[in-house]
């Protein structure tokens, strides 16, 4: 795509919102937030905060929906890092306060959209549909990935910092030329933003004119290295005016407005409008993984005052206000939450039983000589092993 | 000359003017890089899902035409460029492939790949190992490599070891005009990724090669693979040099001027790196019971190093004398006018030949 046909969408675009170009494509100047810390909503909700920057409240039915998931997320969270203590797990990085983004970042997506994770999204996983044991089967240890990327429409979970940012641009622009109208949605981190990457992956995007969005999850470290050393930008979403591109700035600890903003995403790179960066403030509660001793790096007090913030009190705060949360209804969540906690629990405590020799299976297409051979010495060992 | 005709005479029906372009076409010589875009272009139409893209792919050709006119006959949906950004052009055809596509993508120059090295290491090479084979990369990255060609710095690196050491990736160099087309239309259809790299100094050489039935021939699989398979270059019974890609044609010279000096050297082409032909390889070793690798790479921790521990440990009680390396040394690649002094040339290989403990 060319620079004035670029520039011809972002006139068109910002004519939609009767606003100019810059202002479009520049983040609103204050976070988009729809709900306060103790679940009320904020008065000016309704009509947005800016002209450019008005976003839907989402149904209600789509509230209890999104909740549901959201304690599940908490849950599942919770369950994992308890796995890790009794040593069911070698590792586990938990989003712990980052539920909400997770939740939004997939529930917004159709069947036929894909999902383009980090190793910190479990629950935007399983949110997109995936098999808990499927998810949990690189945690375990057992294989890289436990589960079919194509048929859940979602990528495994990227070690590689931003590498994946790339891999979703790749999905999009095959998608655009088959004339399929799928839209892909890549996450990463704060960290994530200072790697080559992240330019390339957004110029591309850009350029290209694809149905991507780059969500980035800022919870304010990477693993020990602090935002205000990681960017000088005045946020990340402004980062995206340089590619051409609009960018948010939103609550990450607001589901509500997570669901706003996502889903009219959604929508303005499904009618073609382009990529889009979300930049989504939250806080990892927890350490970068059980590896990490985040005392080294930040006070405790800091951590604590996003107690008050935290994703779970504030959207239940809310829906029972609203008289949403009937006792059943509740029991009900909890009930679902417990089962998927259940099945993970039950699935780690079962010993791992892949053949070794599956190792050599998937390396190419067709086995080599060198492989088979390899294969052939590694079974003969096996074999003596068991006599 | 037939369209002239053509036009003066009406009556020249369509089929004898192809007859004749046909046969004006198999007294032409045809460059190795003319086989590398025609099997492009018979790879574009034998499968709609094969996309070519890269910087300066489209318009201009690419920086040595190997794509030359793709975009014209094809479609800018086809053949495209994109911004600088090797890392992005790797990435990016790794998500097309996952998508269903099978993207034949540019590096440009050796040392121009190295940006997107982390792409091809992490996920190109690993992709359908950690999904348990549910994913697979189709795909296909070109790289013109190597010297010899007055190329100034990061233009003339040979890096086929870097690719070679990583597994999940197939790594094809051809030598030859008619492996020009085939190997590049093998890696075209091949479900793995494969590294194709392309000796600079061979884009314009030229050899008398039919194309078209080159191209009936790969259509109907009567040709055997390349994949795998080790290539006699040249028979020989007295000693084997084992090379590959840019080095051939200077280990055809070295053997020619053995034969003057009535030594009978054989020269086995590799052709494909990974996977790796052992038992052409050792069956030539074993026939003549000397050995030397020749590779313009430098030597050390190298494909050259990785083939002679390969021949030693598989054809031992064949040998008369330890298989030798002559590869580049072990330093960058030097500036132009002292890449002579680095690149391993015939005479050199002749000194190593002199070497192999012959019986007086």
């Amino acid at each position: 795509m060319s620079a004035e046909a670029t520039s011809d969408r972002m006139s068109e675009v910002s004519k939609k919102f009767g606003i100019s170009p810059e202002d479009y494509m520049l983040p609103a100047r204050h976070m988009i937030n729809l709900l306060n810390p103790d679940g009320s909503l904020r008065p000016e909700s309704e009509q947005g905060t800016e002209p450019g920057h008005e976003y839907p409240l989402p149904s209600p039915a789509r509230l209890m929906e999104a909740y549901a998931a959201l304690v599940t997320g908490r849950r599942v969270n919770d369950q994992n890092s308890a796995l890790v203590r009794q040593g069911r797990m070698a590792v586990y990085p938990s989003s712990h306060g980052q539920e909400a983004c997770q939740i939004a970042a997939a529930l917004c997506l159709e069947e036929n959209d894909w999902l383009f994770p980090t190793y910190r999204d479990t629950v935007a996983v399983l949110t997109k549909g995936v098999a808990p044991m499927e998810v949990m089967t690189s945690f375990r240890g057992e294989w890289h990935c436990g589960y079919d990327p194509k048929a859940y429409k979602c990528a495994p979970m990227s070690t590689p910092l931003t590498t994946q940012l790339l891999h979703a641009v790749g999905v999009a622009h095959a998608a655009k030329l088959r004339g399929e109208n799928t839209v892909v949605v890549a996450m990463c981190g704060d960290g994530a933003t200072s790697e080559g990457d992240f330019h390339e992956a957004l110029n591309f995007a850009a350029v290209f004119n694809l149905p991507v969005i780059f969500f980035v999850q800022n919870n304010k470290y990477a693993i020990s290295v602090p935002l205000s050393h990681q960017s000088a930008a005045p946020s990340l979403a402004h980062k995206a005016v340089g590619y051409g591109m609009a960018g948010e700035r939103v609550d990450g600890n607001d589901l509500m407005a997570l669901m706003a903003i996502m889903t009219r995403a959604v929508r303005m790179a499904r009618e073609g409008n382009g990529p889009l960066l979300i930049e989504a403030h939250t806080y990892r509660m927890q350490a970068h993984t059980n590896a990490d001793d985040d005392k080294r790096y930040r006070e405790d007090s800091e951590v604590q005052a996003w107690i008050a913030k935290d994703p779970v009190t504030r959207m239940k705060a809310y829906l029972d206000d609203a008289g949403l949360l009937t006792d059943q209804v509740v029991a009900k969540i909890a009930e679902d939450a417990e089962a998927v906690a259940k099945t993970l629990r039950d699935g780690m405590n079962q010993d791992a039983n892949t053949d070794p020799r599956e190792l050599f299976e998937h390396v190419y297409s067709t086995k080599s000589t060198q492989l088979a051979e390899q294969q052939a010495m590694l079974a003969d060992e096996l074999d003596r092993e068991e006599a | 000359m037939t369209a002239t005709t053509s036009r003066v005479n009406p009556n020249v029906s369509a089929a004898t003017a192809r007859a004749a372009a046909k046969a004006a076409s198999e007294n032409q010589p045809v460059t190795f890089g003319k086989a590398l875009n025609t099997a492009l272009a018979d790879g574009l139409v034998a499968d709609e899902s094969v996309v070519i893209f890269g910087e300066d792919v489209g318009t201009l050709g690419g920086v040595f035409r190997i794509t030359d006119g793709l975009t014209a006959r094809f479609g800018a949906e086809r053949c495209f460029d994109t911004p600088l950004a090797e890392s992005g052009i790797v990435g990016m055809a790794v998500g097309m492939a996952i998508n269903g596509m099978r993207p034949v993508i540019e590096m440009q120059f050796d040392a121009f790949a190295y940006p997107a090295f982390e792409q091809v290491a992490s996920h190109v090479a690993k992709m359908r190992n950690r999904t348990q084979g549910k994913l697979s990369l189709p795909m296909v990255i070109r790289i013109p490599y190597a010297g010899g060609v007055g190329g100034v710095e990061h233009h003339c690196d040979s890096s086929e070891g870097y690719y070679a050491h990583t597994p999940g990736l197939k790594v094809f160099t051809p030598s030859c005009v008619e492996d020009a087309y085939l190997m590049l239309r093998e890696a075209i259809d091949s479900d793995d990724p494969v590294v194709f790299f392309e000796p600079k100094k061979l884009y314009w050489s030229k050899e008398q090669v039919d194309l078209e039935q080159l191209a009936q021939e790969y259509e109907a699989k009567k040709s055997a693979p390349t994949e795998g398979r080790a290539r006699i270059a040249r028979a020989g019974s007295d000693a084997t040099l084992i090379t590959y890609g840019p080095s051939v044609s200077t280990a055809m010279e070295a053997a020619k001027m053995a034969a003057e000096e009535g030594i009978n050297l054989e020269v086995i082409d590799v052709r494909s790196i990974v996977p790796f032909d052992d038992e052409a390889v050792c069956a030539s070793v074993r026939k003549t019971g000397r050995a030397i690798v020749v590779a313009e790479a430098q030597g050390f921790a190298s494909v050259a190093s990785e083939i002679v521990a390969r021949v030693q440990e598989r054809c031992f009680h064949s040998l008369a004398a330890p298989v030798l390396r002559v590869t580049g040394f072990d330093i960058p690649y030097p500036a132009p006018t002292l890449e002579k002094f680095h690149l391993p040339s015939a005479e050199r290989i002749l000194d190593a030949v002199d070497q192999l403990q012959w019986e007086a």
